[in-house]
């Protein structure tokens, strides 16, 4: 078919892709054209067959049928091999990088330079210093990756790419591990390569990238295409549509807050990271029931260390944590949850969910020795089913089948079983941290509303995220974290993101409305 | 008490602790070596005690048959490749659990060397004297007080062990097949997406290591007695898995470990001999657990300290 077409602008074309996986159809005749030179979004939700497409493009999975197009000649991928002799990079989302290997030898394995019997280094050090002064990436190339930042690790992984001669780059959702600072220097890269005449794919779910940076998006939705448009013709509400299928709130709505008295007060609080250097530097704060307080920052400014000293997770070396009008600066995170402190943890599946177990016992856990699940020996399996039957209906985790284990739910479904478990203990205070990482936008409109619901029962929340615009949607007041200590408390009616930015990057509130 | 410093004085002053330091230590290298080559590419081999035993079954075979002691080198060697294969085609081809892969290995190798023992020699406990591989009599050198009664008469293994390491590590930190070993036992996936054969590399770190460990073997029986008796690794390919973990999977730091073993073992021997002391037989046996207690405590010593390549003992299914 389409022998008469002339497919010789288009740098990437795939035809009537279709991959079944058992149970699923997860590529449905997907059709993707990608010009030379351009960058080419491709949006959709979690699931909806975004990396099973580009996967395919790679050579990692071969589609059931349909054919694929490189420079408008017809190719043969069976193996990432394959797509790096047609110039094809991928960049994956979880990076493929050797954690215990220097840079250097990240970038060429599988294409050592050598000379005689041995790695000749010298020569590969060379070659990557120039690749790194070509396209503006600079790295050390004899840094050893874990030590290296998630940005830089991404540097890597897109010289990597570069070394092998691609042509095309696929990106799977490149941003979501990056701080806004390291996105932006992303951005930087992507533009440059685009000079240089690259062609980028770049998969993603954040709508406001995709507006920012690309100039035409393939929409998907449960393994098709939905839409096919062009960047400057379309708008971050109309893809959002077509890539849930319905109507949806980008903002969240909320009336204002009704605060009650104060249930958490932390004084001066000073606690130390692994390493031993203190992570929070005698940082005070309080939270009032019924709102919710924001904490803004650029990840690793402490917010984990302090997440984890609020929830007793972590030792404190000074200060104090006073909730109910308690001192439990030492109490053991179950005391803490007796007294009614839910948390909603910033890793999933380290800290929120056991993978291996089940929804129902997941709904259970740290409830486990309540009466209404155990009567001091053995579990009480038909009333902890019925209960999660109820939750999973209540909170529309999908499948609803509670027999499910975490980890074959999506991400989304596994922040509503968290999420769930954390409400129906009737909490008075809940500290959630990073509740949408890595969600697509349906589930976060629903953890928004849901986190919102809770405010106005009179439940109050500390929120810690790295995402600016959840913070401002979300917060009753923003506290913003620099090095372990609060630069500014500020409304969101009343401020910009420029000037939470500013304190994100060390400056102080005061210092600011001293300038101005 | 006085008779005691006495005693260690004695152990140390004399050569014959450094020799045997270095022969006790040998086998234990060349098996160490062979766990780091196989756990490098990330698969963990426990069967290091089997494949010894096979090689050391192997060494007197050989030799007992064709009256040749390398040929029964090669024999030894064979088998202990053999094992290792068979541990690589059922780990890394089939995913089996590593740890039970390894543990039916070892009853393997006890189960087909006591059987062929009886078959072959007629007597279970030990085999006949075969010839063994000569020594490496250094003439004259041996004259030269203390380091010509240590370094005079080797058994050539001694000499083998260590330009082993030093291939060892020339080849996994020196070049691009290293490279490719280190890549596939810490991060398979990735290696597998710059079209690095996972399975290749993993069969080859094992076959190594089964080759290593089977020289080790081959030491016990040909290396100098002569002799193959039941069960006669005693323990040393655990041992040497000790050393490569205190070495941190590294060639050098798992010969330095395995020297700390041979060390303590001569000590130990080299303790018991001497008459001042007056020990009972029955203490020979707290003697005989020095280099145990000293692997736990520097085991314990050395927790978090070293680190296991991140994708050892994990089998790699391709979707």
């Amino acid at each position: 078919m389409d022998k008469n077409v002339d497919y010789s602008k288009y740098a990437v074309v795939m035809k009537g892709i279709t991959k079944r996986f058992p149970g699923v159809l997860a590529n449905d005749r997907v059709d993707l054209f990608v010009k030379k030179g351009e960058i080419h979004a491709i949006v959709g939700e979690n699931g909806a067959g975004k990396t099973t497409l580009m996967s395919q493009l790679y050579g990692l999975i071969k589609p059931d049928d349909g054919k694929i197009y490189i420079n408008g000649v017809e190719a043969q991928i069976n193996d990432p091999n394959d797509a790096i002799s047609a110039k094809i990079g991928m960049v994956h989302q979880h990076f493929m990088l050797v954690d215990r290997l220097s840079v250097v030898e990240n970038i060429v394995l599988g294409q050592e330079p050598v000379r005689g019997p041995f790695f000749a280094l010298n020569r590969a050090r060379k070659e990557i210093k120039d690749l790194s002064k070509k396209f503006g990436l600079i790295v050390d190339p004899d840094s050893i990756i874990e030590d290296m930042p998630v940005g830089m690790q991404q540097r890597v992984e897109i010289i990597k790419v570069l070394y092998r001669g691609a042509e095309i780059l696929v990106l799977d959702e490149p941003t979501a591990v990056l701080t806004p600072q390291e996105t932006n220097e992303l951005f930087e890269v992507l533009k440059s390569l685009k000079s240089q005449g690259k062609t980028i794919i770049f998969i993603t779910h954040k709508l406001n990238e995709v507006m920012a940076i690309t100039e035409s998006v393939t929409v998907m939705r449960l393994g098709k295409v939905t839409g096919v448009v062009k960047t400057s013709q379309t708008s971050s509400k109309e893809l959002a549509n077509m890539m849930v299928g319905r109507e949806v709130l980008l903002t969240v709505e909320k009336n204002s807050a009704h605060p009650g008295d104060e249930i958490l007060q932390v004084k001066d609080l000073v606690v130390k990271e692994n390493r031993g250097i203190e992570a929070v530097r005698g940082l005070s704060l309080n939270v009032r029931s019924g709102e919710i307080v924001g904490i803004a920052g650029v990840a690793g400014n402490g917010q984990t260390e302090l997440t984890e000293a609020m929830t007793g997770l972590r030792k404190v070396e000074s200060g104090k944590i006073i909730f109910k009008g308690q001192d439990i600066t030492g109490f053991s995170p179950k005391k803490r949850r007796e007294m009614g402190m839910g948390h909603i943890p910033e890793d999933r599946l380290k800290h929120g969910l056991i993978k291996t177990f089940p929804i129902y016992y997941n709904f259970i856990l740290g409830e486990h020795d309540d009466p209404k699940f155990s009567d001091g020996v053995f579990l009480k399996i038909e009333d902890i089913r019925k209960f999660s039957e109820n939750l999973v209906k209540r909170f529309d985790v999908r499948p609803p089948k509670i027999d499910l284990l975490g980890m074959n739910l999506s991400g989304g479904n596994q922040q509503k079983v968290i999420v769930a478990r954390e409400i129906a203990f009737d909490p008075a205070l809940m500290i959630v941290s990073q509740p949408t990482r890595g969600l697509d936008v349906g589930a976060i409109e629903f953890i928004h509303k849901t986190l919102i619901s809770m405010r106005d029962k009179g439940i109050g929340i500390l929120l810690i995220s790295m995402e600016l615009e959840e913070i401002f949607s979300l917060s009753d007041r923003i506290l913003t974290i620099y090095e372990g200590q609060i630069m500014g408390e500020v409304r969101p009616e009343n401020t910009t993101t420029e000037e939470v930015g500013l304190m994100m990057a060390g400056h102080r509130l005061e210092d600011l409305h001293q300038e101005a | 008490m006085n008779e005691w410093i006495q005693a260690i004085i004695n152990v140390f002053t004399n050569p014959t602790f450094y020799k045997s330091t270095l022969t006790q230590s040998t086998p234990l290298i060349l098996a160490a070596l062979g766990g780091v080559f196989s756990e490098t590419t990330g698969v963990v081999n426990i069967a290091l005690e089997g494949i010894m035993l096979m090689g050391a079954f192997g060494g007197v075979m050989g030799s007992y048959f064709t009256g040749n002691p390398w040929y029964g080198l090669a024999l030894g060697t064979f088998f202990g490749v053999a094992m290792a294969a068979l541990h690589a085609w059922a780990s890394i081809k089939y995913g089996a659990d590593q740890i039970i892969s390894g543990t039916a290995l070892i009853l393997l190798a006890q189960g087909i060397t006591g059987f062929a023992l009886v078959e072959l020699f007629g007597q279970p406990g030990s085999t006949d004297l075969v010839r063994s591989i000569p020594l490496v009599d250094l003439g004259s050198f041996k004259q030269v007080p203390f380091v010509g009664v240590i370094f005079g008469n080797l058994s050539p293994f001694v000499y083998i062990a260590f330009a082993s390491v030093a291939f060892g590590w020339i080849l996994i930190y020196k070049t691009k097949l290293g490279l490719r070993m280190r890549s596939v036992g810490n991060n398979p996936e990735a290696a597998d997406t710059l079209g690095v054969n996972v399975y290749n590399v993993r069969y080859f770190g094992v076959i190594m290591s089964g080759f290593f460990a089977a020289l080790g073997g081959a030491y016990l029986s040909i290396g100098e007695l002569g002799q193959f008796t039941t069960n006669m690794t005693n323990g040393r390919g655990f041992i040497a898995l000790a050393a490569m973990i205190i070495g941190n999977w590294n060639p050098v730091g798992a010969m330095s470990a395995s020297l700390l073993f041979g060390g303590a073992t001569a000590f130990n021997n080299q303790l018991q001999s001497q008459s001042v002391l007056n020990l009972s037989t029955n203490t020979q046996y707290i003697f005989g657990m020095i280099p145990y207690i000293i692997t736990l405590i520097v085991v314990g010593g050395l927790i978090g300290k070293s680190r296991a390549p991140s994708a050892d003992g994990v089998p790699y299914i391709k979707e």
